[in-house]
């Protein structure tokens, strides 16, 4: 029972039998299930060599971006009074050089990961909200809510993201908060269509009619049966959103539609590009900011990959 | 191909489009009084003058009245007057559109081309060495933003080992025939390498999983069964089911090409859409970023049509549905 950790609590005391070892109140036998399905996951997560790799790789970023403020002092990333000169090269006190500021780049490096990550963590919370809330709502209710949900979902999914995400930004204007926006808005449709359909065939088992006929209302039946068992398709959606938030980020900030006046990765190499690395051959200023765009995609692409693999039998068994 | 199946499909292109407009629409009155914006930006006029120009651009009509007029005004490609150079927008874009569609049009059929026969090759030979490195590959590839694998290439083609030019889509517009032709192959190569690179990963991605499955169907089974060589039900059987799902991806996928070349054309000074789009966010130039959203919202809303009476004539299973 690995893969379906979210059955409904009522049912499955029958089928799931505790061990005889175990307490009798219904609350620890709840928790002591939940702590086994994720005993279990782990066990299957782990034997994935890809989606290790990933974890790692992500641990080391999100420690970097919690870390950032004691390795880097708020002073050395102002523009004001830098701690060196405009475009050094790489040296001992500035390892990967000094921007257009005098600021260290490594020192901007360092910082970015926590906008960078900010970001695509926020912009996710936003599509997945969103696409659920949209997806569940349309698949559940049927009928006319459905028609309207699905066709503004599958109309977002026709718009090409990039000019869309442009229109958007030009307007709204730059600031963190916009670029999160932004991406919510462009995103989310694809995680609604996923979510419909996976509500479309649970809302089809027989426990939802059960506690249908039990008299359960929309409310409890959406919050308790849909919305756990349609959970590991969104979990798994959920770890690839995050790895597409920050490439969106990135490629917003390379159009100038960033927040100049916070630090991620994609803003670094806006900011060189800017100042004229690219002609200059500085490459010490573009080439770091990027790779670590690319190898923290790359740690939450893989997790993604790996628990799709866990959480969907189908996928394991081929 | 049923009429039926071809009409519902025409319908809701034709509904997504509208949805556009109208998106469109509500966006540049959200933005504020285009008068006040333009006269903000370059002119500067009295107010009789502005009055006429409210007259003439009938924003003081009832909204419906305007909307109508909007669509009218869109379709027949009047998209207005560029805020910066005072010029049509529509003579900037047929300008620069051509230049966007060699270079769209070259990465998506060689993206397409080398991501189906890697992945062909990967799921054929599943978990040998060639597999694991090109997946590993195409994943790379896909966690690169585009702009800065551009940026990469330049350096590494220009700057160190300067087999390219550096930008620009000519070097003299006074070379004629074959030599021309050269000559813009040349200036194309690296932004078309760029966006090949940029989406070879997803389509090998897809072409692996769609034969993968395919492999497993009974038909399968059964040609081999018949003592059919390995060669031939990769050739015959497996390969032109499993490319289905590829190509109308492809389709679906003009959309994410054609946004990645803003970036990568801003690189590369390649003189299409996406330098003029570049521009146009700098300056604020609403018109022209409108013109070009609704553009590439037109064209990839076709292609998607394309691909969904492609997919209906080509999969017999579709067509009853």
């Amino acid at each position: 029972m690995i893969t379906t950790p979210h059955q409904p609590d009522d049912l499955t005391v029958g089928t799931e039998a505790a061990p005889p070892s175990a307490p009798s109140d219904p609350k620890k036998i709840k928790w002591l299930r939940r702590r086994r399905a994720l005993t279990g996951f782990w066990r299957v997560y782990r034997r994935s060599g890809m989606g290790m790799v990933g974890l790692w790789l992500l641990g080391l970023f999100v420690i970097l971006a919690l870390a950032a403020p004691l390795l880097v002092g708020k002073e050395d990333i102002r523009v004001n009074n830098p701690p060196g000169t405009p475009f050094e090269s790489p040296s001992l006190s500035f390892p990967l050089g000094t921007d257009d500021f005098g600021r260290s780049i490594l020192d901007l490096v360092i910082y970015g990961s926590r906008v960078s990550l900010l970001v695509g963590f926020a912009a996710t919370v936003m599509t997945m909200t969103v696409g659920t809330a949209v997806g569940i709502t349309g698949g559940y209710f049927g009928g006319k809510t459905d028609t309207v949900m699905n066709a503004f979902t599958n109309w977002f999914l026709v718009i090409p993201w990039i000019p869309l995400a442009i229109v958007l930004a030009s307007i709204l204007g730059q600031s963190l908060f916009n670029t999160i926006l932004v991406i919510g808005v462009t995103s989310w449709a694809g995680t609604a269509r996923l979510v419909r359909a996976d509500t479309l065939s649970v809302k089809e088992r027989p426990y939802v009619e059960r506690a249908r006929a039990l008299g359960a209302s929309n409310w409890h039946l959406i919050s308790r049966h849909i919305l756990p068992n349609v959970m590991p398709v969104i979990f798994a959606n959920t770890v690839l959103t995050v790895a597409l938030s920050i490439l969106a980020e990135t490629t917003l900030a390379l159009l100038g539609l960033g927040d100049p006046s916070s630090i991620s990765w994609g803003i670094v190499i806006f900011d060189a590009f800017d100042a004229g690395a690219l002609s200059a051959d500085l490459w010490w200023w573009l080439i770091p900011p990027g790779v670590c765009i690319c190898l923290v995609t790359l740690a939450f692409t893989m997790c993604g990959y790996a628990l799709d693999e866990v959480l969907n039998p189908k996928i394991r068994e081929r | 191909m049923s009429r039926r199946y071809l009409l519902r499909h025409v319908l809701h292109a034709v509904g997504t489009l509208l949805f556009v407009l109208a998106f469109n629409f509500i966006l540049f009155r959200e933005i504020g009084d285009p008068v006040e914006l333009l006269t903000h930006s370059t002119l500067h006029l009295d107010p009789s003058e502005k009055a006429a120009l409210r007259e003439e651009l009938g924003i003081d009509d009832p909204l419906p009245a305007q909307f109508v007029n909007y669509v009218g005004d869109s379709l027949r490609g009047e998209f207005g007057y560029s805020f910066i150079t005072g010029r049509p927008v529509i003579e900037s874009v047929a300008e620069k559109i051509w230049p966007t569609i060699l270079l769209v049009g070259t990465s998506t059929i060689l993206s397409t081309l080398f991501g189906v026969l890697i992945g062909i090759r990967g799921a054929w030979r599943r978990g040998s060495a060639f597999d694991t490195g090109s997946l590993l590959g195409s994943l790379t590839l896909y966690s690169m933003p585009e702009g800065w694998l551009g940026m990469l290439l330049l350096i590494l083609f220009v700057g160190i080992l300067g087999w390219f030019p550096a930008g620009g889509i000519e070097s003299t517009d006074r070379l004629t025939g074959f030599a021309h032709v050269l000559d813009v192959a040349k200036h194309l190569f690296l932004p078309c390498l760029t966006l090949t690179l940029g989406y070879l990963g997803e389509f090998a991605i897809i072409m692996r999983s769609s034969l993968l499955e395919v492999m497993g169907e009974d038909f399968i089974q059964t040609a081999r069964a018949k003592g059919v060589r390995d060669k031939e039900v990769r050739r015959r059987h497996a390969v032109p089911n499993a490319l289905l799902p590829t190509f109308t991806l492809t389709f679906y996928s003009i959309g994410f090409i054609l946004g990645g070349a803003v970036i990568v054309e801003q690189v590369f000074s390649w003189p299409g859409l996406g330098q003029l789009t570049y521009a146009a966010i700098e300056s604020l130039d609403y018109p022209v970023i409108q013109a070009v959203f609704l553009l590439s919202s037109a064209a990839v809303i076709l292609f998607n049509l394309l691909a969904d009476v492609l997919y209906g004539y080509l999969d017999p299973r579709v067509k009853e549905a």
